[in-house]
């Protein structure tokens, strides 16, 4: 493609499906308790990665 | 559903739905306001961009897009089933465990009552620690990793009752088959060399408060004698930096009273610190220094100016980290993870020193949020199903809202200090929220643009 960079492909949908394993880090606990953001916690599951 | 906006000049295109983020010239950014969803008016783009562009340029824009369709990176559809919450048990795997409901400081700002939360001062009892893990590990079901972060108040004025509680985690863990990572937050008067020396020894992250400049930290964060704390607290950090060796972030509050809080994290950056979090006050609007609405377009300025900032480090070849431009576009948590959101009153809660348990520390105090007692019989959470069903597809804003998978509604408390109601979100928070999301992507894209490398992954 000429005219796009793809910066990140598709990384939602693998799991749309599943409940998800739950081992992540809860997102407050990290260093915001007072404003919530998930995106930036890292994935815990081992086959995933 | 898309998102497009601009960040320093490059136009940038997010994909909502599946996740994909694309940088791509003015042509195709223009000519995506012609797409209602994957149909585009054609004529009526033709008839605004042919004099702009010409026939050509328009011809492959179009080529593009299409292509980005068909392989599901453009107007991709939501593939989330809701069932996924009606599924869901009740299992608690992250405790904010507040061992001391007293504080040696007299910050204006504390959302926890100067530390009392509404309540006594006190310390929590070693019996009742071991309670609020014992409760942590027999009610986390499957799941192996759990997190306690020792919270206050101040903890570090019951710090015996908290490398108890850590020998007692890690004796009792393997018999749950159990992995506890323990955190603390700490206002640091008290970090001595041996807290140090042991804190590094057993804490998986450490939170350091401070708010940056002198004169913008001691205006808010006092002792109780009302003087400021920079002094004592940047001495006690950075002998503590020099001595970690594992995660650690400083993190401040900004107020209406420095809006130009990209100093203050320049600061902190010019004293060592790497690990940076700063983050806006939660408060009663009543009060002088609560952010109001009409900071709203300061304050995402400044989130510009500390975007420039960022990557003016990372071009000297002094990177830091900033905590809400953290993002991983590529690897970062599942969608399930995404919409569930911070887990408060689900899969996290709060023990007070009494042994009260609440959905989160914001809640901490308030007894319409009280879900129970350690030493009740059993724990059953009557308002998991309120906390559950408050997810992005029951708040209307949320569902609506493309920045949803990266922020999950955002915070419970917030929404209902704000509104009276944990579904409706902070309408400034929100507006926050999405410029750091903004930003945390632009920066990801300029890096890759600019430098090759990183998360750009050829094609």
């Amino acid at each position: 493609m000429k005219r796009v960079k793809t910066i990140a492909r598709p990384s939602l949908k693998d799991a749309a499906c599943s409940t998800g394993c739950g081992e992540c880090q809860t997102s407050c606990q990290s260093a915001c308790k007072t404003s919530c953001t998930v995106a930036n916690q890292k994935c815990e599951n081992i086959k995933r990665r | 559903m898309i998102h497009k906006y601009v960040f320093r000049d490059r136009p940038i295109v997010v994909d909502v739905n599946s996740g994909a983020v694309h940088m791509v010239d003015q042509v195709i950014y223009d000519v995506l306001d012609f797409y209602d969803g994957r149909k585009c008016d054609r004529e009526s783009m033709k008839k605004a961009l042919t004099v702009r562009y010409g026939e050509e340029a328009l011809r492959e824009a179009q080529e593009d897009i299409e292509e980005l369709i068909a392989a599901d990176m453009l107007f991709s559809e939501d593939s989330v089933s809701e069932q996924i919450f009606e599924s869901k048990k009740p299992v608690v795997k992250a405790m904010c465990l507040h061992v001391a409901h007293d504080c040696n400081m007299n910050c204006a700002y504390c959302f926890g009552d100067k530390g009392a939360f509404e309540g006594n001062r006190c310390l929590m009892t070693l019996e009742t620690g071991k309670r609020a893990l014992d409760f942590l590990m027999q009610n986390s079901g499957s799941r192996h990793n759990l997190e306690v972060d020792f919270f206050g108040g101040e903890p570090l004025m019951n710090f015996d009752v908290v490398k108890e509680l850590v020998a007692y985690g890690r004796r009792e863990e393997g018999k749950y088959d159990k992995n506890i990572r323990f955190t603390i937050t700490t206002n640091g008067i008290l970090l001595d060399d041996e807290k140090i020396a042991y804190i590094n020894e057993v804490m998986d992250n450490v939170i350091l408060s401070i708010d940056g400049r002198p004169e913008v930290n001691d205006r808010m964060r006092k002792t109780v004698n009302g003087r400021g704390t920079y002094d004592i607290i940047t001495r006690n950090y950075k002998n503590f930096i020099e001595k970690r060796d594992g995660l650690y972030y400083v993190r401040g509050t900004f107020t209406r009273y420095n809006l130009d809080f990209a100093d203050d994290v320049r600061h902190l950056l010019d004293l060592g610190f790497q690990n940076v979090s700063v983050e806006p006050v939660v408060t009663s609007p009543e009060y002088d220094y609560a952010l109001r609405e009409e900071d709203t377009e300061k304050i995402l300025a400044e989130y510009d100016r500390l975007s420039d900032m960022f990557l003016e480090y990372a071009a000297e070849g002094k990177p830091f980290d900033f905590f809400h431009f953290n993002v991983d576009l590529n690897q970062g948590p599942c969608v399930i993870k995404r919409v569930s959101g911070c887990g408060a009153g689900t899969e996290y809660v709060a023990v007070s020193p009494e042994g009260d348990i609440y959905p989160c520390h914001q809640f901490v105090g308030n007894p319409l949020f009280r879900l129970g007692n350690l030493a009740d019989d059993a724990f059953e959470n009557k308002l998991f199903d309120l906390f559950n069903g408050a997810h992005i597809y029951n708040k209307p804003q949320c569902r609506e809202c493309w920045a949803k998978f990266y922020c999950s509604g955002g915070c419970h408390a917030n929404a209902y200090h704000a509104n009276g109601t944990i579904m409706e979100p902070y309408g400034l928070g929100c507006e926050l929220e999405k410029k750091r999301v903004e930003c945390a992507i632009g920066i990801q894209a300029y890096l890759t643009d600019e430098y090759g490398e990183g998360v750009l992954q050829e094609r």
